[in-house]
């Protein structure tokens, strides 16, 4: 096993609902999704926030896109026009959780 | 039937690029245009407008927009469907056909989609016992009643294809969700049945793909943002909807931008929920079913949607004030930027312990620090600058002002090398918070006016 970086193996959009911010990540290539969807459980993600997040995380699968969405709970100050956040909608939760670092196997070819 | 419409969006959210529209009309075929111009916030801003000049609550920089765009419009007989009616559509078709009479476009058919706006009977369908509490919170709108300062059911695409069947050419709405005004145009031109779930359901993701702007067309693009053309004209997409419920998302060749199934899949994440249950008045889309394929270069292929039943519900945005907020920022130079700034909130923080102030929130960001990542963000050694963001929040007026003077000061008082306050005092600004509801319905009615210029 190495460790590889979730910015090598995906891309992201987050947006807002409210105080829950919502991130989708999406596999590079069809064939990152099954690794990614073993290694970037919902307490993974939980873990990583830290404080940024203050109530749970949800995952949903869409193996259709290659792809996992995460609602983080209670996640931007309240949300909407009431958060002190400079990142108001969560537009950049997106980048942050592409530093997750990840157990990959040895032979899997990371361009 | 036609074989296929394209329908073109113009803009994501109010205050896009406002030359967006016309280069879509301009630069290529598309039989509509759908605009997106509501969210929470503005129909609070729209109902305050409103309260001051009844002929008022729209988007009136639509209004101007119009002079440029619709003699277009009508040279290229496309069909134009927006939200911009705001808390007033029928004003806003009245102050449409007066730019229409001026550009002499007679015969035009211009139709307003109203009755979402509830904010006169909020108390007379509590009293018939839709309750109208928060559907995340389970509270009680007793708890925020009086503060309450609009309140709109959002449609679905029916009251939008009623006003297509009427012949109109330009149609203003007030809240009609983003994704019903690209979902219309598909029911009447291809006739799709009303239960028929899995069509239904296409043009919605059709709509979600649209309702952003250029989010899905190389806009925003996190995979490749280096290799989008042309992002200073950056052509927003276009949705050619097929009736068999299949769609090919595209864009003008002659404008920049790029469609691709990468550029495709992360707009249809963007403020999803559960994939398997996106909710809009009209069905519940299954985004787990949707397949993409690039069929040609900026040509992707969207097809195997599936859909099941509305629900009995309508959703129902409700703004209320909700107190004030004031955020002020100072720029610290190297040296120990960060070191700077630290030192700068903790005077500000002791300064309001000792004016005797208090709030119900006092946030500290360091911005080229950790304003973008939080926890998550590794720490950096010595920064060129820091820029010190802190805000505060609470009920009292007088008390947010007082913090707004506090801000400024530290540029003599405080730690040194800090520029960047141009702006003065840091604003005091009205809270609007959003309390989302659901009503039955059959509560409410959707109705449509159509005139025509003579």
């Amino acid at each position: 096993m190495k460790k590889v970086q979730l910015l090598k193996l995906a891309h992201a959009r987050s947006g807002d609902k409210g105080d829950t911010a919502n991130v989708g990540v999406i596999a590079l290539k069809p064939e990152y999704y099954d690794i990614i969807k073993k290694e970037l459980t919902a307490e993974r993600v939980k873990k990583h926030f830290g404080k940024n997040v203050k109530g749970k995380v949800e995952r949903f699968e869409l193996p259709n896109i290659a792809a996992l969405n995460f609602l983080l709970h209670n996640a931007l100050g309240g949300g909407g026009t009431l958060t002190l956040k400079h990142d108001a909608q969560g537009k950049v939760v997106s980048a942050n959780i592409l530093r997750i670092e990840i157990d990959v196997p040895d032979d899997l070819i990371i361009e | 039937m036609k074989d296929f419409i394209r329908i073109a969006s113009g803009q994501g959210y109010w205050g896009d690029r406002f030359d967006a529209p016309i280069d879509q009309v301009r630069e290529g075929k598309v039989d509509y245009l759908v605009m997106d111009y509501l969210a929470e916030v503005t129909m609070s801003i729209m109902q305050k407008q409103k309260s001051r000049d009844p002929n008022l609550g729209y988007a009136t920089d639509f209004i101007t927009l119009l002079n440029t765009l619709l003699p277009l419009l009508v040279e290229k007989n496309v069909t134009l469907i927006t939200n911009a009616g705001g808390v007033n559509p029928v004003g806003c078709m009245l102050a449409i056909r007066e730019i229409a009479e001026n550009l002499a476009l007679n015969g035009l058919k211009i139709a307003a989609v109203y009755g979402d706006d509830i904010l006169n009977q909020i108390d007379s369908l509590i009293a018939s016992g839709n309750d109208l509490r928060n559907m995340e919170t389970e509270a009680d709108l007793s708890l925020i009643r009086k503060q309450v300062s609009s309140a709109n059911v959002y449609f679905g695409a029916r009251p939008v294809v009623d006003a297509l069947q009427k012949g109109a050419q330009v149609i203003v709405t007030g809240r009609v969700t983003d994704t019903g005004i690209t979902l219309a145009p598909m029911i009447h031109e291809f006739g799709w049945a009303w239960d028929d779930w899995d069509k239904l359901a296409a043009g919605i993701i059709g709509g979600h793909i649209n309702e952003c702007g250029a989010q899905s067309s190389g806009g925003n693009f996190f995979a490749g943002w280096k290799d989008v053309a042309k992002m200073e004209r950056i052509g927003f997409p276009i949705v050619e909807a097929y009736p068999d419920g299949h769609l090919v998302i595209t864009k003008h060749e002659s404008l920049g931008g790029l469609v691709s199934e990468q550029t495709v899949k992360e707009q249809l994440l963007y403020e999803l929920g559960n994939p398997e249950e996106y909710i809009t008045p009209d069905c519940i889309a299954d985004f787990t079913s949707i397949q993409l394929k690039q069929e040609a270069e900026n040509r992707v292929r969207v097809f195997g949607i599936k859909g099941k039943p509305d629900t009995p519900f309508y959703k129902v945005s409700i703004s209320y004030f909700d107190g004030y907020t004031c955020i002020g920022q100072l720029t610290y130079s190297w040296p120990e930027a960060l070191q700077k700034a630290q030192k700068a909130d903790e005077i500000i923080r002791k300064r309001l312990q000792y004016l005797g102030l208090e709030f119900d929130e006092i946030h500290t960001e360091f911005l080229g620090y950790n304003a973008c990542g939080g926890d998550t963000a590794p720490a950096i050694a010595d920064p060129n600058e820091v820029v010190l963001h802190m805000g505060v929040r609470g009920k009292s007026y007088r008390d947010l002002n007082k913090f707004s003077r506090e801000v400024i000061p530290l540029v003599l008082t405080g730690p040194p090398t800090v520029t960047g306050f141009g702006g003065g005092r840091p604003k005091v600004r009205e809270v609007i918070a959003y309390w989302p509801a659901l009503l039955k319905k059959d509560t409410v009615e959707a109705k449509v006016l159509s005139i025509e210029v003579i």
